[in-house]
């Protein structure tokens, strides 16, 4: 059997198959070893049915059991899966909003003059989200407006008088109706998960129809939290137009000193790219290239919209770009990022450098990265890379020689901007009349991670094809992004093969009139895992120019390989915006039969959105079409 | 007489996760499948047992499959006999729901089950190399192996605790 064959139940990137089988001649085990160790994994957990939110447990309910169907304290199965899943969403809630939370402090520290390695890029998008929120702009400096918008951002953690700006603000008028009606605007972002935390300790809320409810609400905070870091992250670092380069291992290169960047937050990563220009003399002194700076998962997304660098790979591959041997640091900071990498680059002979007091890792090295000092503690780290190299320079790499051309940076702005070359007026009129036409069948938003339990990258592969083939607009974030430019569903030059008629028709136009000479990508790269909050920009803009609530919309949302807890805090926000969304991995719910039928069912006649778990790619992608379909005959199109 | 392969428990292990009594129902379903079992009408039934000892054992208990099977002789209706593979089976279109195989049971593994009226038992997997309770068992506690085999590990561990001076 060829490596190639033997690997395709882990993956289908071949540069990912190539590393895989260095793995296996270097005995080094990997995430694919450990999920084999796992197996078989426990069907209580699977199923949502342990509870061990008490010391009385824990607790199982064997759903084949005739006996006993609570729990000790009297819980039943459907409560113990809606406590389950409501914590799976505080946990996502507090990812995203910590993220934001941390660029308004950094915003805050800014203005203060107290951060001085930051700056306002994008004074345009500071007062667009400074009028949202209300505050002042005229005739007012922009470090003032800078201020507000920071203290804006903060006061939205806690209870206040006014509900979650960053909700309420950003969704349209009729779904601030809906979600009010539901009782599910959130108060304060923080308010929300402490509340999650509350009302599933032991002996709180035993109504797993509340407990949902209490779900849905805090992932509107989840909304919020990525809305804001996606606002904050474009003001400080600018907002992102659309860049040509590149993406997958092949990005390594074995003469230059290979910095990883990986997790989450720009306000590291964005640093540590300036003063790698910067330091680029001084690594060509120690016999290097110069420094080569790649992005690995969201870190990735978040410095290949703003500035083109390079996105190595992503999630559940991340030990691979370590075994490729040429990197010399890999610098993380939150989120996503396996502990293993620490004991891979030991094995590799490199080091993986923590940055944030939240998250060290045993075997990493920990070089603490303040606001205050940021770019004296990127010299730092990025001075460890240098002697990396020198340690490392000769010898062998092996960088698989796959490279994939990727468009990327599709902000909302930058999407307007380049429908306006269409029709400066009314930029949105060419893509509501091509949806209503037909030649945009609808939106599909693909986001999430990669998940061991399936080939990496075959679902959303699989899916998207066929979506494009029937000329459904696809949008991309995070992981879900990723996964999808290291197949080439980002090169422009796979436009025509990879799309239907329609659809090519609208995106040749689109590139032509922006001068590109050809046409756009086939998917749109929306960014990070929080620029979630740009598909919600898009299809609230596009809801508010037909005069429509979001749930009327042709619009679908799918994480496909979902693997972190923050992917079901954005596929229940999606929910709660009205979108069909699909997962395709059993969440731990199915254990709870009313939990479940809610979810899957009932929730529909509430936000008009509504889960679809459906493991099959092909059946997936068929039960998205069918929901297109629904929504337009809802809008009166064929 | 073929060397049989029994699961034998190893009854200081088993953390009474009941683990084994999921993959049990699972294998015994129509679909196979965790997700779409639970939804099955009758519910799949699993043939094992996790008991539990004060203060802190816990001993999954299943039928024994016994050479001199007190239920093969007491079955009023010819019901239970012994199959090639050595296991004791109930025909159900022979069992008459009496229940005289639960009354000599020793171990106290036939079920009833309520739907068929008929007893039900442990099948040791016929179609599985290795029975899904063992397959599924996170700490190995269950083991499928023939008594030779069994035994001999036994007495190699015995062995080895007695030179390192462990005791037994």
């Amino acid at each position: 059997m060829s490596d190639n064959q033997q690997f395709q139940k882990f993956t289908s990137d071949p540069a990912v198959m190539q590393m895989i089988a260095k793995a296996k001649e270097k005995n080094i085990p990997t995430v694919w070893n450990r999920y084999e160790q796992m197996l078989p994994q426990c069907g209580f957990g699977e199923t949502g049915l342990c509870c061990r939110h008490c010391l009385q447990g824990p607790c199982r309910i064997n759903p084949f059991e005739e006996g006993a169907k609570t729990g000790i304290c009297g819980a039943t199965a459907d409560v113990m899966v809606a406590r389950g899943l409501d914590r799976a969403i505080a946990a996502g809630t507090a990812a995203h909003s910590g993220h934001a939370k941390h660029l308004a402090h950094t915003l805050l520290k800014m203005t203060q003059g107290k951060a001085r390695d930051y700056k306002i890029t994008d004074p345009v998008k500071l007062k667009k989200v400074a009028a949202r929120m209300n505050i002042a702009v005229d005739d007012r400096k922009d470090n003032e407006i800078a201020r507000d918008v920071a203290l804006a951002a903060l006061a939205d953690f806690h209870e206040k008088e006014t509900p979650v700006m960053w909700a309420a603000s950003v969704v349209t008028p009729g779904r601030v109706k809906v979600l009010s009606g539901l009782g599910i605007v959130p108060k304060g972002i923080d308010h929300e998960i402490s509340e999650i935390m509350h009302r599933t300790l032991y002996g709180v809320d035993a109504d797993p129809v509340n407990l949902l409810l209490g779900g849905l609400r805090c992932s509107v905070a989840d909304l919020a939290g990525c809305y804001m870091g996606t606002d904050l992250a474009d003001i400080l670092f600018g907002t992102p137009t659309p860049q040509v380069t590149c993406a997958n291992l092949g990005t390594l290169k074995s003469g230059s000193v290979n910095v990883a960047l990986h997790g989450h937050n720009p306000v590291l990563s964005e640093v540590i790219v300036q003063v790698a220009e910067a330091m680029q003399d001084e690594a060509i002194q120690a016999g290097a290239d110069g420094i080569n700076v790649v992005g690995i998962c969201c870190t990735g997304n978040e410095l290949m919209e703003r500035h083109g660098i390079p996105s190595c790979t992503h999630s559940v591959s991340q030990e691979m770009a370590l075994l490729t041997g040429a990197i010399d640091v890999m610098i993380v900071d939150y989120q996503c990022i396996m502990p293993s990498v620490a004991s891979v680059a030991e094995c590799m002979g490199t080091k993986v450098i923590t940055t944030m007091d939240i998250c060290k890792i045993t075997g990493a090295t920990h070089i603490e990265v303040k606001d205050e000092t940021a770019a004296e503690n990127a010299k730092q780290a990025l001075t460890h890379a240098i002697s990396s190299f020198k340690a490392r320079k000769n010898r062998k790499t092996d960088i698989p020689e796959i490279k994939n051309t990727v468009v990327a940076g599709f902000s909302t702005e930058s999407i307007v901007a380049a429908l306006s070359k269409l029709n400066d007026k009314d930029p949105l009129a060419p893509l509501v009349d091509n949806i209503k036409s037909g030649n945009i069948k609808g939106l599909c938003l693909f986001a999430g991670c990669n998940n061991v339990k399936i080939s990496q990258d075959i679902n959303y592969t699989t899916m998207t094809a066929k979506l494009l083939k029937e000329n459904v607009l696809v949008v991309a974030t995070g992981c879900g992004a990723g996964s999808l430019m290291r197949h080439d569903f980002m090169d422009p030059s796979k436009t025509e093969e990879l799309c239907g008629k329609g659809l090519f028709t609208v995106l040749n136009a689109i590139g032509e009139a922006n001068g590109l000479g050809g046409p756009l990508p086939p998917v749109l790269h929306l960014g990070s895992c929080v620029d979630n909050s740009r598909a919600i920009e898009i299809a609230v803009a596009l809801a508010n120019y037909l005069g429509v609530d979001t749930d009327k919309l042709p619009v679908v949302a799918s994480a496909p390989e979902p693997t972190s807890e923050k992917a079901i805090s954005i596929g229940t926000y999606a929910v709660s915006a009205g979108l069909p969304t699909h997962v395709g991995v059993m969440l731990p719910i199915t254990g709870g039969p009313l939990v479940t039928r809610i979810l899957t069912q009932d929730v529909k006649e509430l936000t008009g959105g509504y889960f679809i778990v459906e493991p099959d790619p092909n059946k997936a992608a068929d039960v998205l079409l069918q929901a297109l379909d629904e929504r337009r005959a809802g809008l009166g199109l064929e | 007489m073929p060397d049989y392969k029994e699961i034998f428990v190893k009854t200081d292990i088993c953390t009474g996760c009941n683990t084994c009594k999921l993959a049990c129902a699972v294998e015994h379903s129509k679909t196979k499948n965790l997700f779409e079992a639970m939804f099955e009408t009758p519910k799949p039934k699993s043939r094992l047992y996790v008991e539990w000892v004060p203060e802190n054992t816990r001993i999954p208990v299943l039928c024994r499959h016994c050479e001199d099977a007190p239920c093969i002789n007491a079955c009023i209706s010819g019901a239970i006999t012994r199959s090639d593979q050595g296991t004791v089976v109930t025909d159900t279109d022979k069992c008459i729901g009496c229940w005289t195989c639960v009354m000599v049971c020793p171990y106290g593994v036939i079920g009833r089950d309520k739907a068929l009226h008929k007893a039900y038992r442990c099948d040791r997997c016929p179609d599985l190399e290795v029975p899904a309770c063992v397959a599924s068992c996170p700490t190995k506690a269950l083991v499928y192996e023939s008594v030779d085999t069994f035994s001999a590990d036994r007495r190699k561990a015995v062995s080895k605790e007695l030179v390192t001076g462990k005791g037994v």
